[in-house]
């Protein structure tokens, strides 16, 4: 019934938990039932309030892995903990408290039959009631610039609103572990500058963030940990500043990823490691390094 | 020979508001247009409209004129249109069959159904698969394939049929770096070798940087920027208008408003 070791972790409790807890990968691996092996040995070890992203070819393990840590997968073998103890006995309503995931496909998540109905699930589900849960729904409706369309049919809203809707309602339950899947696809110049907001926000509040994302320029700014994945496996594991930099690029085309431009132009330049533009336009401003 | 809209209105049946409003375009065979906007600007209206879906299939009410080769979509049939203009929908999933029981046959589906003799079918199916990079993929279930992978299928489906105009609504979305850049490349050749014009809504401007000859942007349903690529990902406005510059055009941005002094070695380290 209850995960032993940790009473917190065990019970769906009335507040969020707070802080974030550690997560361990050990030595995890997965196959789906058709046989095709997913992870393949993975351990990695997440802490508190860490800002992650996951990046790798389409089928590399990325999704696979992040869904083990809200028990909508368990692992084949090895394990994953949470603050030390092992979710593999802990109740998906239970993990649902501390780690909130937004799918890659809002359509496989929205039901409600408007807006704000959509965001008040979630925290509804852990209990929170009357005004809390009114101005979760709010501020999590206007996190991601939804505030004007509460009472909209959720699926009157275009792909890219009805992501954000899939982002608000897994913002509003305000876990202590936020993980976005792709949360930049589709959207326009305007929704990847709120998504950055929003993630910047939840490290900044202490939450763990972990994104799977294409989008490198996002990757490399927002994040200052970037494990890439290769066939199940992780290949490389760092901050984007080495994650990115030229030494790395052999195993990261390995993976079928291609570094960031600012990353590319500064290694031509012999800038050292610019993974964003605006470490690329510091470069230059200091001049060509002497080596 | 082309794919023309002019002075081109269009309102959704029960809507109230014109999601196009005033739209000029034209789709040359041998071209790629790419068509770039905010969210909701109407990008994938104008590839209903531009392949005659709209309004001859999902009604709605058109003003103005779409016409493909001189003829006005209003007149032709659903089947006419098809062997004129292949559409790919932004939704992969929704564009498979359903009916097939290997990725071969459903690449097969739309060839065996324009009625061509087998031994064409199997060469046009091999080649769409080629294309796309997916050879590997023939054997398996259309209905369990990832994300990715069923985007890639669903567009060797539409090459398949050989169009002689191609409109693909972000036929890039779910795809990973690598196949991003393989898709552009793809569709670069299919424009150059078999002459198909190709309409290409897409957020990534860097695959339109790469391959377009000329881009369209889109705000609140009327044509805002139009011209040829380089200048137009180029145009200081893109940003206000809701999409996002390519990389090379962003960091050069960067470089001067920090006050460096542009030179042609920082051109070609961006390049």
């Amino acid at each position: 019934m209850t995960a032993s070791g940790s009473p917190a972790l065990g019970s769906t409790p009335r507040v969020p938990p707070a802080p974030a807890p550690s997560i361990e990968f050990e030595a995890v691996s997965f196959a789906y039932p058709d046989g095709t092996r997913a992870l393949a040995d993975v351990s990695l070890r997440i802490e508190p309030g860490e800002s992650v992203a996951i990046v790798g070819q389409n089928g590399s393990g990325k999704s696979t892995l992040v869904r083990h840590l809200n028990g909508l997968l368990r692992p084949g073998s090895g394990r994953v903990q949470l603050d030390g103890v092992d979710v593999r006995p802990v109740h998906v309503a239970h993990l649902a408290a501390w780690v909130g995931l937004a799918f890659q496909n809002p359509d496989r998540q929205l039901f409600a039959g408007h807006v704000s109905a959509e965001v008040e699930f979630g925290p509804r589900n852990l209990g929170i009631r009357g005004a809390e849960l009114t101005e979760r729904v709010a501020l999590a409706l206007a996190a991601v610039g939804l505030d004007g369309v509460a009472g909209a049919n959720p699926y009157d809203l275009g792909y890219s609103r009805r992501k954000l809707l899939a982002l608000a309602s897994v913002l509003a339950m305000r876990t202590p572990v936020l993980i976005l899947d792709e949360p930049t696809t589709g959207q326009d110049a305007r929704g990847v500058a709120r998504v950055q907001d929003v993630v910047a926000r939840a490290a900044a509040e202490g939450r763990t963030v972990i994104a799977i994302s294409h989008d490198m320029r996002f990757v490399a700014e927002c994040f200052r940990r970037v494990v890439v994945m290769r066939a199940g496996r992780v290949a490389l594991d760092g901050p984007p500043s080495a994650v990115f930099a030229e030494a790395a690029w052999p195993e990261l085309r390995a993976a079928y990823l291609e570094p960031p431009l600012p990353a590319v132009a500064g290694a031509r330049l012999g800038l050292g490691a610019t993974p964003t533009g605006s470490a690329f336009v510091a470069a230059l401003a200091a001049g060509p390094r002497n080596r | 020979m082309a794919i023309e809209l002019s002075a081109v209105r269009y309102r959704y049946a029960g809507a109230s508001v014109f999601a196009l409003r005033s739209i000029d375009l034209r789709l040359e065979p041998g071209r790629v247009v790419g068509v770039a906007g905010a969210n909701e600007a109407g990008k994938s209206t104008v590839c209903l409209v531009a392949s005659g879906l709209a309004p001859g299939v999902v009604g709605g009410l058109l003003e103005g004129s779409v016409r493909i080769d001189g003829v006005e979509t209003a007149t032709l049939r659903p089947h006419e249109l098809a062997q004129r203009c292949g559409l790919l929908f932004q939704n992969a999933a929704t564009q498979l069959s359903n009916t097939t029981a290997t990725v071969f046959e459903e690449v097969g589906f739309g060839p065996c159904n324009l009625g061509l003799p087998v031994a064409e079918v199997m060469e046009r199916v091999w080649w769409a698969l080629r294309a796309v990079g997916i050879e590997k993929l023939a054997p398996r279930d259309p209905a369990r394939l990832s994300g990715g992978e069923g985007q890639l299928v669903a567009l060797a489906s539409v090459l398949a049929l050989r169009p002689k105009y191609l409109i693909l609504d972000e036929p890039t979305s779910e795809l990973d770096p690598a196949g991003t850049s393989l898709v552009a490349d793809a569709l670069g050749r299919v424009a150059r070798e078999t002459g198909a014009g190709i309409l290409l809504v897409e957020h990534k401007t860097d695959v339109l940087a790469k391959i377009a000859d000329e881009v369209v942007v889109l705000e609140r349903g009327a044509v805002a920027l139009a011209g040829a690529a380089a200048p137009t990902l180029a145009d200081p406005r893109l940003a206000e208008l809701g999409v996002e510059p390519p990389a090379a055009v962003r960091l050069e941005r960067m470089v001067r408003a920090a006050g460096i002094e542009w030179s042609a070695a920082l051109a070609e380290a961006i390049e």
